[in-house]
């Protein structure tokens, strides 16, 4: 006898689907459709006027040149960072995934960074690398190289991607130490034991294996690079100098914070989020046809 | 509707009605960004207010940084429950005073308030920053502060620089003194970098930053510190940058500390810092007004003031204002603030505080504390040196700072980046004139 439930009830679906749908609009949709509304406005910072101007904010924002400096500006630092953390995080990985003694302290050690508060972590980069104040630039110095994050652009976004990569990896090693783990042992030793070398064994095997893990930080980590890192920038450059660590994400914060002109800053944020979406659908469109479920 | 439903709701109101006079006291929020001892400061006038009197409660609490505080006032206003009293920031003055409705101005509180008021007894120099240009007071000054040149002077000594520096030229000069004598990363510095070498810079030389008295007479203004003077200063911080014999110092005063390290042995920065300079520097050291071109005629003309006053949020109730009133007048007495400009190292606000230190004979003592205020009052304040309101001017000086770092970084002549900066800032200025209105 054949044993299935039946649910005639053509409202039951939805209602089990309500809560879910009730979180992704109040947090997704709403706000989402908050930003585009505002981006039409021109708004002073107490919103006691409030004027529909169409699309003025987006002329306005595509007519500076400073907009397209901080779209390349986020290129060069989301390429940097993402690329950084994914491949730091994977060495370390590996190496973790061997048969070590301290194999746990190490890896609880590694995982600290990320409990850090993107600020917080800002403010420990400023602190080290300050031309003057800085425990880690004082000896660069005496060593006559000119370290100074100050005035040299290179120098600043050196700090701020360390800062950025430091604070990424942590994550981007818990996922891949658990990938790692869960690839069966005697796939690897076949290998070994067909002669392919440790290399070879990596390439060929571990790494298409690790695949999904890797897809998924791929995703995660853009993510990340383009939103939750103006806190880091914000301690650690202001986005200077002269806005060379100025990121698209930093300048919807200084337009709308700092500068209180939250219509610029909703043109940017939608503009931001076309731009993520669109490169998640390209992830999901031909980066994930190489990987290997 | 039925008479039952009246009744409940009837009961209702009655029961809140009743409720709101159960408090006898009426509590006044202050919101602030003062740390350290200057949140000590805080705490003890308000408990002294509060002990003074019994009808009223002001409660300070502190908000983070001068930007936050301000950002968190304007979104609780939004919000519908804004503080009584708000601290911002100089810069923010003009955001706050475009705010119709969201404020009360300070000489409406006090006349509605029936409170004894003179806008004479303050210091024009630091009111007049604070003023509409028909001389009503809009907010209330609490901790001002001037830009001053600090002096290490046994470095000085050392390198054998016998007279503290009046002159850029002579600062120059003094600078590659000190470098050869072994400050090989630093000949002189600043902080803020922009207040220092266009705001102050400008008033000091007596040349507009902008037109309309700097935007104090109105939000139409128009920058124009792009002209040869400042172009000319720019320029000399350029060819000094490339040897370090000036080393920048970043936009806000986070380096504040390379002078009381030893490594800078002339920083300008402003007069608030004597607290930390007392703690911190470890040798001989002292203020001097800031240094001038002598070529340009009539300089120095006056120093503008920094630091930040008390706004009155709008849409409170009378009593409420009341109380606010009271504060003020409360801070204002003289020998109040006698004492607190004695303590903080902050400006006196009023001529009578300001007259009785000098009776007292406290700057005999401490020549220091007497710099900024010399500087204020060195001369009868000019369109160009009564002070400066500009909107969004807490983005503005990071664009302006922006166009300065490329300068210095050799990526742009001092031409160049003050044009820029005079360009970048008014499309700033008129965006804000459109919201403003």
């Amino acid at each position: 006898m054949e044993k299935s439930a039946f649910f005639n009830s053509k409202l039951l679906p939805y209602l089990l689907l309500v809560p879910q749908l009730i979180i992704t609009f109040v947090f997704f949709y709403w706000p989402a459709s908050q930003a585009v509304w505002q981006s039409f406005l021109r708004e002073d910072a107490f919103g006691l006027s409030s004027e529909f101007i169409g699309l003025e904010n987006y002329q306005a924002l595509f007519a500076q040149p400073e907009y397209y400096k901080a779209m390349l500006t986020t290129l060069v630092f989301s390429t940097l960072v993402a690329a950084l953390s994914l491949g730091i995080a994977l060495l370390f990985a590996t190496q973790a995934d061997k048969n070590l003694k301290a194999a746990p302290a190490y890896k609880t050690f590694m995982i600290w960074p990320y409990a850090v508060a993107p600020a917080v972590a800002g403010v420990l980069w400023f602190f080290m690398f300050h031309p003057s104040l800085g425990t880690l630039a004082r000896p660069l110095r005496m060593m006559g190289f000119d370290w100074n994050p100050l005035l040299n652009g290179n120098h600043a976004m050196t700090l701020v991607v360390m800062a950025a990569v430091w604070k990424q990896i942590s994550y981007n090693f818990l996922f891949f130490l658990a990938g790692l783990q869960s690839i069966p042992r005697s796939v690897i030793e076949a290998g070994a034991i067909d002669g392919a070398g440790p290399m070879r064994r990596f390439w060929t095997i571990v790494f298409p294996l690790l695949s999904p893990t890797t897809f998924f930080l791929l995703v995660v980590n853009v993510v990340y690079v383009f939103f939750d890192t103006f806190g880091i920038i914000d301690a650690v450059t202001g986005g200077g100098p002269a806005g060379a660590t100025t990121t698209m994400v930093y300048k919807v914060y200084a337009d709308g914070r700092l500068g209180g002109d939250l219509g610029s800053s909703a043109a940017q944020s939608v503009v931001l989020m076309v731009i993520v979406i669109a490169l998640t659908a390209v992830q999901f469109r031909y980066v994930e046809r190489k990987v290997q479920y | 509707m039925n008479f039952r439903h009246y009744g409940i709701a009837a009961a209702l109101a009655s029961t809140l009605a009743l409720a709101s006079p159960a408090y006898a006291v009426t509590e006044l929020q202050w919101w602030h960004a003062m740390t350290g001892g200057n949140n000590d400061i805080v705490n003890k006038l308000a408990e002294e207010f509060n002990a003074s009197q019994s009808d009223y409660k002001v409660v300070p609490s502190f908000k983070g940084s001068y930007p936050d505080t301000m950002n968190a006032g304007i979104a609780a206003f939004r919000a519908g429950n804004a503080p009584h009293i708000i601290q911002v920031f100089e810069v923010g003055t003009a955001t706050m005073m475009s705010a119709t409705g969201a404020v009360k101005p300070v000489y409406q509180l006090m006349k509605d308030a029936g409170e004894p008021f003179d806008p004479k007894a303050y210091l024009p120099a630091i009111t007049g920053y604070y003023s509409t240009s028909k001389g009503d007071m809009l907010s209330f000054p609490f901790n001002s502060s001037s830009m001053v040149m600090w002096i290490n002077k046994d470095e000085l000594k050392k390198a054998g620089v016998d007279e503290i520096p009046k002159t850029w030229p002579e600062v120059f000069e003094a600078a590659k003194k000190l470098k050869a004598a072994g400050h090989a990363t630093c000949g002189f510095s600043n902080a803020w970098a922009t207040w220092a070498n266009i705001e102050q810079f400008s008033a000091w030389h007596n040349v507009a930053i902008g037109t309309k008295a700097n935007g104090l007479d109105g939000f139409d203004t128009v920058l124009d510190f792009n002209g040869p003077l400042q172009v000319k200063h720019l320029q000399n911080l350029i060819d000094l940058q490339k040897d370090k014999t000036y080393d920048y110092s970043g936009r806000a005063n986070a380096s504040e500390s390379r002078f009381a390290s030893g490594e800078c042995a002339i920083f300008l920065t402003s007069s608030g810092y004597y607290a930390t300079a007392k703690g911190t520097a470890k040798f001989d050291f002292t203020s001097a007004p800031m240094p001038y071109y002598p070529d340009v005629a009539g300089a120095p003309q006056n120093s503008i003031i920094g630091g930040a006053s008390l706004w009155v949020m709008g849409g409170k109730k009378p009593e409420e204002y009341k109380g606010v009133a009271k504060f003020f007048t409360f801070l204002s007495d003289t020998n109040r603030q006698a004492k607190l400009h004695q303590e903080s190292g902050y400006l006196p606000i009023t001529k009578a505080a300001y007259e009785k230190t000098k009776a007292d004979g406290f700057y005999e003592k401490n020549p220091i504390l007497q710099t900024p205020l010399k500087e204020l009052t060195n001369k009868e304040p000019t369109e160009n040196s009564r002070g400066l309101r500009f909107g969004n001017m807490v983005q503005m000086r990071d664009i302006w700072a922006e166009e300065m770092e490329s300068a210095l970084a050799g990526k742009k002549t001092a031409k160049e980046a003050l044009d820029a900066a005079v360009t970048r800032g008014n499309v700033m200025l008129r965006t804000f004139e459109k919201t403003a209105k």
